[in-house]
C-alpha cells in the first residue's frame, strides 16, 4: 500500500495504491489525512464506523472520503488508520484516530473529495484510486 | 494556455472560434496575453464545456484571474434562463458556497496603530478560530441552525453579532430568499456543529491592511477610504456545511443530468434544469449555504470588532461591503435590448453592479458597487468599483488566482522562513500551519497588480484603492 500526490492548479490530487480496491481506498484516505497532520503522531484511540451504498466504484471512493471527512469535522477528530470492506454495492468501514490535540502538527484542512480527475483502476497488479481534494 | 487557438476581440478580450459542427455558445476570455498564457489549458476546455450547457444566455466567460477548477473554471461566469431550459450547476457554484470577503473600514490611521500592531495580531490570532482542528465557540441546536440558514447575517445581528447598519452593506441585506433548510443533509448540518464563527484554512484569511494608494478620489470618498487608513478584510465562506451541500448535490445532479439526457463531458458539471425537482432542491440548499456564509462572516466581524476594542478603545470598524464570489443568483439583465431574469453562476467571480443599480445601497448608488480583489499575504489587494462598461453580466475578477500548484509551492518555500521574510517586509503572519504558509506563498499567486489593471482595462471594473497587508491571520 502506498500514497502519492498529483498536480492541480488550486487544490491537491491524491493517489492511493493497494493490492485490492479496498486497500487503494484505505491508502487514498491516508493520503487525504496526511495533508492535515503528521499521521505518525495520531493515536488510534477511538473507532468510528462508516456504512454506505454506492454501485459506481469511482463515486464510492468519493463517498468514502467525504464520509470520513464529515465524521472528522462532526467529532472534532483526526484519523490515522482506515479499513474498508466492499460487499456488492455496500461499503463498511472502520476508522481510528483521536480528538485534535494542541501538539498535533497543523497542516491544511481538506474540506472534501471531488469528482475531478477521479478514477479507480487497475495498473498491473496494483489498484490505484485518485481524485482531487478541495482544500 | 496556447493562445494561438484564440482570436483577440481587443487586447483584453479573446474568443475561442468554434470547430466545424461544434454546438455551443460563444466563449469569451477576459485577460491580456500574459495572463492568458499563464493559464492552464484546462481553463479553455472547461469554459468550452460550459458553453455547451442548455439554456445558456450570451457567452460563457472567464475573468482575468481564471484558473483550472471543478467542472467550471474558477473565474467562470455563465447565465442561464430558466424559461429556455436553463440549468443550475453545483460545479458552477463551487464547493465553498458563497465564499467571499467582508471588508471593514476603520477610523484609525495605520501610523497611529503601528505601535500596537503586534499585540493586535496576537489577540486576533487568539480570538478568531482558524485552521484545521480548530472549532468555534458557538454551538447551535438543530432548530437554531435552521434559523441561521433561513436568515443569514440577519440572524447573527439579531443575536448580538454586529449591528443592523452592517446589513445595509451586505449583498441581499444579509439574507437571500429561497433557502430551504430541509434540503440540507443531516451530515452537512452536523459538519457545521463546531464551525460557526470560524475562518477555515487554505486561502482563507483575516487581514489588517493599509490603504496605500488611492486611484479614484471621488469613489474612495464615497466608500469612506483615504490613504494611510487601516482597513480589515475577512475572507471565508460557508465552511463544512457548504462543502457538504456541494458534495451531496454533485452526485445527485450528475445522476439527474444523466436521467434527463443532458450530456456532461465532465461529471463535475453536474447540473439539472432550474425548473426540475432536482434543480429546485439544489437551489434551496445552495441559498441556505449562502445564508450560512453571510452569518459566518457577520460573526467574524463581531469578533474582530471586540478584539480591536481591547487594543484600540476608540476604534470603530464599519462594514464597507460584503461580497460573495461562489454563487448562483437570480438577477435581471438586459440581453439584446430585453430585460430578462437570469440565473448567473459566478464561480470564483465577484458581482460588480454598475452605478445606478437599484440593488446597491443608497450610499454607493451613484458610484457603483465596491469590489474586492483579494491578493496574496505578501503583495496586496485592490478595491475596485463596478463600471457601466461591464458586458459580463456585472461580473469581474475575485482574486489574484494561483500561478503555481500547492505541491509546487511546498517544494519552493519553507513556511517558517517565509514568515520571517514577510516580517522583514512589514507583514505579521499568524498561523499554526507552516505547510499552509508555504502553500500560500505570495510567489505561488499571479501578479495581483496585473489582474487588477487588466480588470480595469477590460472594462469590468475600475480601480479605487490599493491595500497593503500588515497583519495576516491564516488557517
Amino acid at each position: 500500500m502506498s500514497t502519492a500526490y498529483f498536480e492541480h492548479d488550486a487544490d491537491i490530487g491524491i493517489i492511493g495504491r493497494g493490492l485490492t480496491i479496498e486497500q487503494s481506498f484505505e491508502s487514498a484516505a491516508h493520503a487525504t489525512f496526511a495533508i492535515m497532520t503528521d499521521l505518525n503522531a495520531v493515536q488510534p484511540i477511538d473507532a468510528v464506523t462508516i456504512d454506505f451504498d454506492e454501485a459506481d466504484v469511482e463515486l464510492a471512493l468519493v463517498v468514502w472520503l467525504n464520509q470520513i471527512l464529515g465524521k472528522a469535522r462532526e467529532l472534532g477528530m483526526v484519523f490515522s488508520h482506515f479499513y474498508v470492506h466492499r460487499d456488492g454495492d455496500h461499503c463498511h468501514g472502520k476508522i481510528l484516530g483521536e480528538k485534535w490535540r494542541e501538539d498535533l502538527e497543523r497542516g491544511v484542512e481538506v474540506k472534501g473529495a471531488t469528482l475531478t480527475m477521479l478514477s479507480v483502476k487497475q495498473v498491473g497488479p496494483i489498484w490505484e484510486s485518485r481524485c482531487v481534494v478541495d482544500v | 494556455m496556447n493562445i494561438q487557438q484564440l482570436l483577440a476581440v481587443h487586447p483584453y478580450l479573446w474568443t475561442l472560434p468554434k470547430a466545424q459542427g461544434q454546438k455551443r455558445a460563444e466563449v469569451l476570455l477576459y485577460g491580456n496575453q500574459v495572463l492568458l498564457e499563464s493559464m492552464d489549458d484546462k481553463v479553455l476546455e472547461q469554459i468550452a464545456n460550459v458553453a455547451a450547457l442548455p439554456g445558456l444566455i450570451g457567452a460563457a466567460m472567464t475573468m482575468p484571474d481564471a484558473h483550472w477548477g471543478y467542472g467550471f473554471p474558477i473565474g467562470g461566469v455563465a447565465a442561464f434562463d430558466a424559461e429556455q431550459g436553463g440549468i443550475i450547476s453545483a460545479g458552477g457554484v463551487g464547493f465553498d458556497i458563497s465564499c467571499g470577503i467582508r471588508f471593514l473600514r476603520s477610523n484609525l490611521n495605520m501610523h497611529d496603530a503601528v505601535p500596537q500592531l503586534e499585540r493586535l495580531a496576537d489577540r486576533l490570532f487568539a480570538t478568531i478560530p482558524a485552521g484545521v482542528g480548530e472549532e468555534g465557540h458557538i454551538r447551535l441546536t438543530p432548530k437554531e441552525l435552521d434559523q441561521v440558514l433561513l436568515a443569514g447575517a440577519q440572524w447573527a445581528v439579531k443575536h448580538g453579532y454586529g449591528s443592523a447598519s452592517d446589513l445595509e452593506y451586505v449583498e441581499e441585506n444579509g439574507c437571500v430568499s429561497g433557502a430551504v433548510p430541509d434540503n440540507v443533509s443531516e451530515l452537512a448540518k452536523k459538519r457545521q456543529h463546531g464551525e460557526m464563527g470560524t475562518l477555515g484554512s487554505g486561502n482563507h484569511y483575516l487581514e489588517v491592511q493599509l490603504v496605500e494608494r488611492i486611484y479614484d478620489q471621488t469613489t474612495a470618498h464615497a466608500f469612506g477610504l483615504y490613504e494611510g487608513q487601516l482597513v480589515v478584510s475577512i475572507h471565508c465562506g460557508s465552511r463544512g456545511l457548504g462543502h457538504q451541500i456541494g458534495t451531496d448535490y454533485l452526485v445527485m445532479l450528475a445522476k439527474a443530468a444523466n436521467r434527463l439526457g443532458i450530456h456532461l463531458p465532465d461529471r463535475e458539471l453536474a447540473c439539472a434544469p432550474i425548473k426540475s425537482p432536482e434543480g429546485k432542491q439544489y437551489l434551496g440548499a445552495m441559498n441556505a449555504a449562502i445564508n450560512c456564509a453571510l452569518a459566518n462572516r457577520q460573526i467574524l466581524t463581531h469578533l474582530t470588532r471586540e478584539t480591536f476594542a481591547e487594543i484600540y478603545p476608540h476604534a470603530a470598524l464599519e462594514t464597507l461591503f460584503d461580497i460573495s464570489h461562489n454563487t448562483c443568483k437570480e438577477e435581471t439583465h438586459t440581453v439584446d435590448g430585453k430585460s430578462k431574469r437570469l440565473f448567473v453562476h459566478r464561480k470564483g467571480a465577484t458581482r460588480a453592479f454598475a452605478p445606478g443599480h437599484r440593488r446597491l445601497p443608497a450610499r454607493y448608488r451613484d458610484v457603483g458597487q465596491p469590489v474586492i480583489i483579494g491578493g496574496s499575504m505578501g503583495t496586496g489587494s485592490y478595491v475596485l468599483v463596478g463600471a457601466d462598461t461591464n458586458q459580463a453580466f456585472a461580473s469581474c475578477s475575485h482574486g489574484a488566482g494561483r500561478a503555481m500548484s500547492r505541491n509546487q509551492a511546498l517544494k519552493h518555500w519553507d513556511g517558517r522562513r517565509l514568515i520571517q521574510e514577510l516580517l522583514q517586509q512589514g507583514v505579521l503572519i499568524r498561523t499554526r500551519s507552516m505547510r499552509g504558509a508555504a502553500e500560500e506563498a505570495p510567489g505561488a499567486y499571479k501578479d495581483v497588480d496585473q489582474v487588477a489593471t487588466v480588470t480595469e482595462q477590460a472594462g469590468l471594473a475600475r480601480r479605487v484603492a490599493f491595500l497593503r497587508p500588515k497583519v495576516c491571520i491564516k488557517g
